[in-house]
């Protein structure tokens, strides 16, 4: 097992590094630090002399190991817009994204196990056939469209939900919450419900099929001639194995409703991190770009990583075998 | 001639005829695919001419509704161009896009996916590696953010200029890996049958057999995975035009009209943002019915020859 | 006398969008306590149907069409379905064929002999734990206090099925159907396992039906055996006289086709032809088509089942007087 831990977090590290270069390498190319710090009206000769004393003309290597050395220490550049150190504007910016990437995996737990549970022991019932249904044109539909209906539907016509912002927010220690309002749960609402849109059709027929798979079994078989109570059957035996897949799905999905926050944030003026790098970009704010590239990075390696890890744990076979 | 009478008694038609979701999934996209290609001839308006268009006109409500007029059967935009030819172009921009972005998606991951199952050793190794570490990175992030620093590389004005062949780029690169993948472990699964092994002794060289035989065992699955492809490929482009990293605004895929419309929908104009959206989705619909259709026909478990 | 078991004209159908096929077309049995019953046939008789039709556990589309199934006077085919939960694994247990396939990969054996336990018997945890040790012991397991705790890829093949067989004795059933039990397994666990089922048996006085194609096993351990053909008894009685005397061409067949009888190096003898698919049975006996000495009734009638001679033998040939 711990062989196990140790090689993912080897290949882990691996992923960052490519990373981080494509991300030096962005800034190298494209950024310009010199008008990060001293702003556009500076001589010719002054520019030169401040890229020699920052070392801009060193060689790229030298500059990357650099490059890294810094983002280890937290220094991922200057944001040219904010004139604040890029890293710090991240971390104002985070709080509103994960806060919404929790809810939204919340929604996505708590109807798509059930959804999918249940429409895989009964799946003739009219239930099942519509969930189905929905989940196929839900696929098509892309999560702005979404986003844009609902804000219609609830924020113009019937006027039930706030369309952007996040509302009042709380502030414990730097982090700004909107958990602890009416008005930032509200505002939680609407955005959550979106971003779930794109993954629940995927999460509910992952379920569904895993766990018509798993009804099919010998061991399930072999449990009802055991004479179990259906409930243990179904929510002990063949539960615990349809979880296994899903979780490592559920991993790799985190990475990519990442993504989604930027087409989300957009849509309801989310001041997170994903709205951030549009902004940037509108901006040529190209430092805050290299630190989002970055900071996501290693957002996704870290989750994926950890999901490696649970999955590990909790797949009793490969927990074992890794001891061997 | 033979080879269409082989089509018409293969299973593949035969299942075809026999299910009403495929039939129509089939129809509907031909129909948009038509209008597309002709669509100088279908719109009512040339919407890229700019002489053609008034401001005056922009934000008619759609024709039979109050203020409308029956020359803009749909309505206009904001900068009075007719709606419903807006979305025609539109809609040719989108799937010329999609469509070219998965030809070379599917060339570079084809190649790929055969050199590296083929010759095997470093080089599979190696490219392999590569598409693994762009693998766990969501391709809709890589797609964002190479269209973000093109953006700022190029400056506004020429990444608008060249935004079809950019785009395509952008969008065909960001998924390659999938096809390689595939194609992969088709040919790894191939070359060990007998055939390769019959032709290798022949003295049929490496690239011919490649070529020639394993290539087309491989085509199967990329069939199937291609529709799906081309689904993601719209709606990643129209991701990209929403965020405004896409197509601009003169010559606006059905994404960009959408991002177009959305403020305007706080002020009643709902048509700009309605439309296009309905089209964006029902086009991707049958896209992704059409496929689902052929991964069930082509799936050898469901197969009942 | 009441028998332990009795199954009487029992049919088995598959319900297939407009069709419905028969798997098992009116068998009828008993089985009394302490006694051995082997039921032959190849893959497709309907062998494993039967088993599973006793328990009432047959996959759908299958569903009991007509007869009986008479469990300690209990007609089982009609009680509904809380009822029946009771009984299975608790008066009656089951073994499947393939031990890596029937436990449940993710929980531990602790929890899947415990959790037996405690669904039918009114125990607390612990005590359904030293239950579940003691039937360990039972079959031989060595270490078993070890072993209890582990998950079942830890365990080898032979020692799997071991534990399912100790699973099926956890409530002291009166019945155990075991369903192909050795046929996963290396030629010398299986004697190892049908030894163990065997003195189980004598020593519990359980009822076991055996299932499975291996005449040979059967001809081993088993007092009584019914030969399945396409869905039907072509031939039963006690297993002396029917593996010594098979008067059926297909048992004939069967006995024929075992190894040991073969000098080696010879070619091994063969029925010609295979077990029909469901949906294409032969009219009249389902076996002529593949029959040395079928006639023109063959083709025609359906030979009834009826006795022959002593020791409850039974055989349904037109040809044979």
């Amino acid at each position: 097992m711990f062989a196990f831990i140790v090689r993912r977090i080897i290949q882990a590290i691996i992923v960052m590094l490519v990373i981080s270069l494509v991300g030096f390498s962005i800034q190298h190319q494209i950024g310009d630090p010199i008008r990060d710090l001293v702003g556009e009206r500076v001589t010719p000769a002054e520019r030169e002399a401040i890229r020699d004393q920052l070392g801009l003309n060193d060689p790229f290597y030298v500059q990357y190991v650099r490059f890294v050395k810094n983002a280890c220490k937290g220094d991922l550049g200057l944001s040219f817009f904010y004139k604040k150190p890029a890293l710090e504007v991240i971390a104002a910016k985070a709080p509103a994204t994960i806060e919404l990437v929790i809810v939204t995996a919340l929604i996505l737990i708590v109807i798509s196990i059930p959804a999918g549970i249940y429409s895989a022991i009964y799946p003739k019932s009219w239930f099942s056939r519509i969930v189905m249904a929905f989940s196929t044109i839900g696929v098509a539909i892309p999560v702005f469209l979404t986003a844009i209906a609902l804000i219609y539907l609830f924020g113009v016509e019937l006027n039930w939900l706030p369309s952007y912002g996040r509302g009042e927010t709380v502030n414990l220690w730097g982090w700004e919450s909107g958990f602890f309002t009416w008005d930032g749960l509200k505002h939680l609402v609407l955005p959550s419900v979106s971003l779930s849109s794109i993954m629940l059709p995927l999460f509910i027929r992952l379920v569904r099929a895993e766990m018509m798979e798993v009804l099919e079994t010998e061991y399930i078989k072999f449990a009802w001639a055991k004479g179990l109570h259906r409930e243990r059957v179904w929510y002990i035996h063949a539960f615990k194995n349809t979880l296994l897949p899903v979780i490592t799905v559920f991993g790799v999905q985190l990475g990519i409703l990442f993504a989604f926050t930027i087409l989300t944030e957009t849509v309801f003026q989310w001041q997170g991190m994903g709205f951030m790098f549009l902004e940037a970009v509108e901006r040529s704010d190209t430092s805050l770009l290299v630190a989002y590239l970055v900071v996501v990075g290693v957002i996704f390696v870290v989750v994926n990583t950890i999901v490696d890890i649970v999955y590990g744990f909790v797949n009793p076979m490969v927990r074992i075998a890794g001891t061997k | 001639m033979k080879s269409w009478n082989r089509f018409k008694n293969s299973y593949l038609f035969y299942s075809f005829k026999r299910d009403p979701v495929a039939i129509f999934s089939f129809s509907a996209l031909s129909v948009l695919v038509i209008i597309s290609i002709l669509a100088p001839v279908v719109a009512p308006y040339n919407t890229y001419d700019m002489a053609t268009i008034d401001i005056m006109d922009a934000e008619t409500p759609p024709a039979w509704m109050e203020g409308g007029s029956e020359s803009f059967i749909l309505g206009t935009d904001i900068q009075g161009r007719d709606l419903l030819s807006t979305m025609i172009y539109g809609l040719r921009v989108s799937l010329l896009i999609g469509v070219g972005a998965v030809l070379l998606q599917a060339v570079v991951g084809i190649l790929v996916g055969l050199l590296s199952g083929y010759l095997g050793g470093k080089l599979d190794a190696f490219l392999m590696r590569i598409a693994d570490i762009q693998f766990s990175i969501p391709y809709l992030i890589v797609a964002i953010f190479t269209s973000a620093i093109f953006k700022l590389a190029f400056g506004v004005g020429r990444y608008a200029e060249l935004a079809v062949p950019l785009l395509i780029i952008i969008i065909g690169m960001s998924e390659w890996p999938k096809y390689a993948r595939t194609v992969r472990a088709s040919v790894l699964g191939e070359k060990n049958k007998e055939y390769v092994e019959a032709a290798r002794v022949i003295g049929i060289n490496r690239w011919q057999i490649m070529y020639r035989h394993v290539l087309p065992n491989t085509l199967t699955p990329v069939l199937v995975i291609s529709t799906i492809q081309v689904a993601e490929a719209v709606m990643s482009e129209a991701a990209l035009s929403f965020l405004g990293l896409g197509m601009p605004i003169t010559k606006p895929s059905l994404g960009a009209l959408i991002r177009a419309g959305f403020e305007y929908i706080f002020s009643g104009s709902w048509w700009i943002t309605f439309f296009p959206g309905v089209l964006l989705a029902f086009l991707i619909l049958v896209i992704l019915l059409l496929g689902d259709w052929l991964r069930d026909v082509f799936n050898p478990k469901l197969y009942k020859g | 006398m009441r028998h332990l078991l009795e199954v009487k004209d029992l049919e088995v159908k598959f319900a297939l969008w407009s069709d419905e096929l028969t798997a098992i077309d009116g068998i009828s049995f008993t089985l009394d306590r302490g006694e051995l019953l082997g039921i032959v046939g190849e893959s497709g008789a309907g062998k494993s149907v039967t088993g599973f039709a006793i328990i009432n556990l047959i996959s759908k589309p299958g569903f009991i069409s007509a007869g009986q199934v008479l469990f300690e006077g209990q007609e089982l085919n009609r009680l509904p379905e809380e009822e029946m939960r009771a009984i299975r694994g608790n008066r009656i247990s089951m073994i499947f064929q393939d031990p890596m396939m029937t436990l449940n990969p993710v929980l531990t054996i602790r929890t899947q002999m415990v959790e037996t336990v405690l669904a039918h018997e009114n125990v607390s945890k612990a005590e359904a734990f030293d239950i579940a040790l003691d039937k360990l012991k039972k079959v031989h397991i060595p270490s078993p206090e070890k072993r209890i705790h582990q998950y079942p890829h830890e365990c080898s093949g032979g020692m799997r099925q071991r534990i399912v067989v100790a699973i099926a004795l956890l409530t002291n059933p009166a019945l155990i159907i075991a369903d192909e039990p050795t046929t996963a397994l290396d030629v010398t666990i299986q004697a190892e396992i049908m030894d163990l089922l065997l003195e189980l048996c004598e020593s519990e006085k359980m009822g076991l039906i055996l299932i499975t194609h291996d005449l040979a096993v059967v001809s081993q351990i088993t007092e009584k055996v019914i030969v399945m053909y396409a869905g039907k008894i072509v031939e039963s009685g006690s297993t002396q006289t029917v593996v010594e005397d098979p008067k059926h061409p297909y048992t004939q067949g069967l006995i024929k086709a075992l190894p040991g009888i073969i000098p080696p190096g010879s070619r091994l003898n063969q029925i010609p032809g295979m077990m029909p698919n469901l949906t294409d049975i032969p009219a009249g006996c389902a076996f002529h088509p593949r029959c040395n000495i079928s006639g023109n009734t063959c083709q025609m009638e359906v030979p009834a089942l009826i006795s022959k001679g002593q020791h409850d033998r039974m055989l349904a040939c037109h040809m044979i007087k």
